[in-house]
């Protein structure tokens, strides 16, 4: 593989990958407020 | 807590949890396109290079759409149409519009996975033989000369069809918790990791590096060309599965307290997640096949149907052990398509409940049933290759997009209800939504979408899709995009029960308009 190639691919990763993580660890620190018909178990 | 979700006096099913939501809406966004779809798409549009208006498309339109549907599908609580009635009662339409384009792809979506079912079957002892094209259209499919014409049906498509049917309708009717929510939960894992398994096995493959570098190595110059943005825009749109309801109706599940902008951005990113390594996965496994055959990686290089039932075979038949590689590959197409195609469905039905005050159970059976009908009679038969391959082109650009082009101009625009949707997001949301979410769905998506439909309109009429002919392409094409609109506008004049004229039973029943629920979602 060419340098730019490389380069390239790990940047996609990065990023892709990285707003993943970065979205499932902003969502983890926002559970869900209960409501007047929550059934159990739905807060994450 | 009755068996299907519900409490005594609530009258929608519910998600049994946020991780249930999530995957099942990511099983949604992860579809036959992630996998077939996006690896040429990039190739053909700069490589490396095309990152930068594919992120650009998800983060001015993918993302935004994406949480605009779960703000309507959470705020209104109901199927598309239902859901659009309450914000104006024509705009229902486009609900309706979007029902029938679901139809429509349920309809050969379904004959694909069938498709991927035999293919698995076939991966052990290659029964493609030398020449896996010829396979697939003379002895597999049984292609009819004619497109158009039905001479009969093939048995090696009709089984596993109606098997794949059987299996859809018994998940929508076990329910959104019990079924489509555990699907999820249990399929998406599964083709996670039987994807990365084959993603480990194509990088260790002989020229592997030459494949993924024709898919990295940037060009930068086709930065501008006006058709890599529409490419870049039109990938993230029709693989976040955002123009034909399908996350409006899962959306409605949900609670109201629940999260909407973080979880849009998590199904957002794992949809493209997927999409890259499926691109990594593909390439290396291309750049196997050119090694092989001493060829470029250009000469190898296909989509969709070719590259899955084509090139890939060709490659498992060259590398040792290729039925695990078979077997790998063709259940990750299955399963990636499967849990799409249950959300497709559950749209249809969803709608007919929310419009006829049905019970879930006879509504997947009559609804879920007859598009299983249309499903098999069209596309297990002999011309099912012609129909599908024309259905797909059309009522993607003149079905979905064009149907979220008018949603969001309808919504923006029109009624002008954008601020007041994002109050309600923002009230129980992770990521606040700021003014620049009303400047991409209000400006930036209209606009990139118009500049979608133009561009396609301009293809069309320069040469016959495919090299169709103009009779079958009005029939099969125009003809099945133009339907579903005017499907979806005679069904909105039928008119409902709280307008005067019944179609269903008594007060509060669901899609009146008028139910306790919908009047304790509305904000």
């Amino acid at each position: 593989m060419s340098t730019s190639a490389v380069i390239m691919m790990a940047i996609a990763i990065l990023i892709v990958w990285g707003g993943l993580v970065a979205a499932l660890l902003k969502l983890r620190g926002h559970p869900d407020e209960p409501d007047d018909e929550e059934p159990t178990g739905t807060v994450a | 807590m009755t068996n299907d979700g519900t409490r005594p006096g609530q009258s929608r099913e519910r998600w049994g949890s946020r991780a249930g939501f999530l995957f099942a809406a990511i099983g949604s966004a992860i579809g036959l396109g992630n996998i077939w779809r996006f690896p040429a798409v990039a190739y053909q549009n700069g490589g490396g290079a095309f990152l930068l208006p594919y992120l650009i498309a998800l983060l001015t339109a993918g993302l935004p759409l994406l949480i605009l549907t779960y703000t309507v599908g959470r705020k209104y609580r109901k199927s598309p149409p239902a859901a659009y009635r309450e914000m104006a009662k024509p705009a229902q339409f486009i609900g309706w519009w979007q029902v029938a384009i679901c139809f429509v792809i349920a309809t050969y979506y379904a004959v694909i996975l069938a498709w991927g079912v035999r293919y698995i079957g076939f991966s052990f002892g290659e029964q493609w033989g030398d020449d896996p094209e010829a396979f697939l259209f003379g002895d597999f499919l049984q292609a009819s000369e004619t497109p158009g014409e039905i001479g009969g049906y093939v048995g090696g498509v009709f089984w596993p069809l109606l098997a794949i049917w059987v299996v859809v309708l018994i998940i929508l009717a076990l329910g959104v918790r019990r079924g489509i929510e555990k699907a999820n939960l249990f399929f998406i894992p599964s083709l996670v990791a039987f994807f990365l398994v084959l993603v480990i096995r194509a990088l260790t493959l002989d020229g592997a590096g030459t494949g993924l570098d024709a898919l990295f190595s940037p060009d930068w110059s086709a930065l501008g060309q006006g058709s890599v943005w529409i490419a870049a825009y039109g990938q993230i749109f029709f693989s976040l599965s955002v123009g034909f309801g399908i996350m409006v109706t899962y959306a409605s599940y949900l609670g109201r307290r629940s999260d909407l902008s973080g979880s849009a951005l998590v199904a957002g990113f794992a949809n493209s997640s997927f999409e890259i390594l499926a691109g990594i996965g593909v390439f290396a496994t291309l750049g196997f096949m050119a090694h092989t055959e001493g060829v470029p990686v250009d000469e190898v290089a296909a989509d969709g149907l070719g590259l899955a039932f084509v090139a890939f075979p060709t490659v498992i038949s060259s590398m040792p052990a290729g039925w695990l590689f078979g077997l790998l590959f063709f259940l990750s197409l299955v399963i990636a398509g499967f849990t799409s195609l249950v959300s497709i469905v559950q749209v249809i039905v969803a709608s007919v409940q929310d419009r006829t005050g049905m019970k879930r159970v006879p509504a997947v059976i009559v609804v879920g049933g007859l598009t299983a009908v249309v499903s098999i009679a069209l596309f297990a038969s002999d011309s099912g290759v012609h129909f599908l391959d024309a259905a797909d082109h059309f009522i993607n650009q003149y079905g979905i997009a064009m149907a979220a082009l008018v949603f969001v101009v309808v919504v923006a625009w029109l009624l002008r209800r954008l601020p007041d949707l994002q109050a309600h997001a923002n009230e129980t949301s992770a990521v606040r939504l700021g003014q620049w979410w009303l400047v991409c769905l209000g400006i930036i998506t209209p606009l990139v979408l118009g500049w979608m439909m133009v561009d396609s309109l301009r293809a069309e009429f320069e040469e016959n899709y495919e090299g169709y002919s103009t009779d079958f392409l009005v029939t099969y094409g125009w003809g099945v995009a133009g339907g579903a609109l005017v499907v979806g506008i005679l069904i909105s004049l039928i008119p409902w029960r709280s307008d005067g004229t019944s179609l269903s039973g008594g007060p509060g029943a669901p899609g009146d308009g008028a139910t306790t629920d919908s009047r304790k979602g509305r904000r």
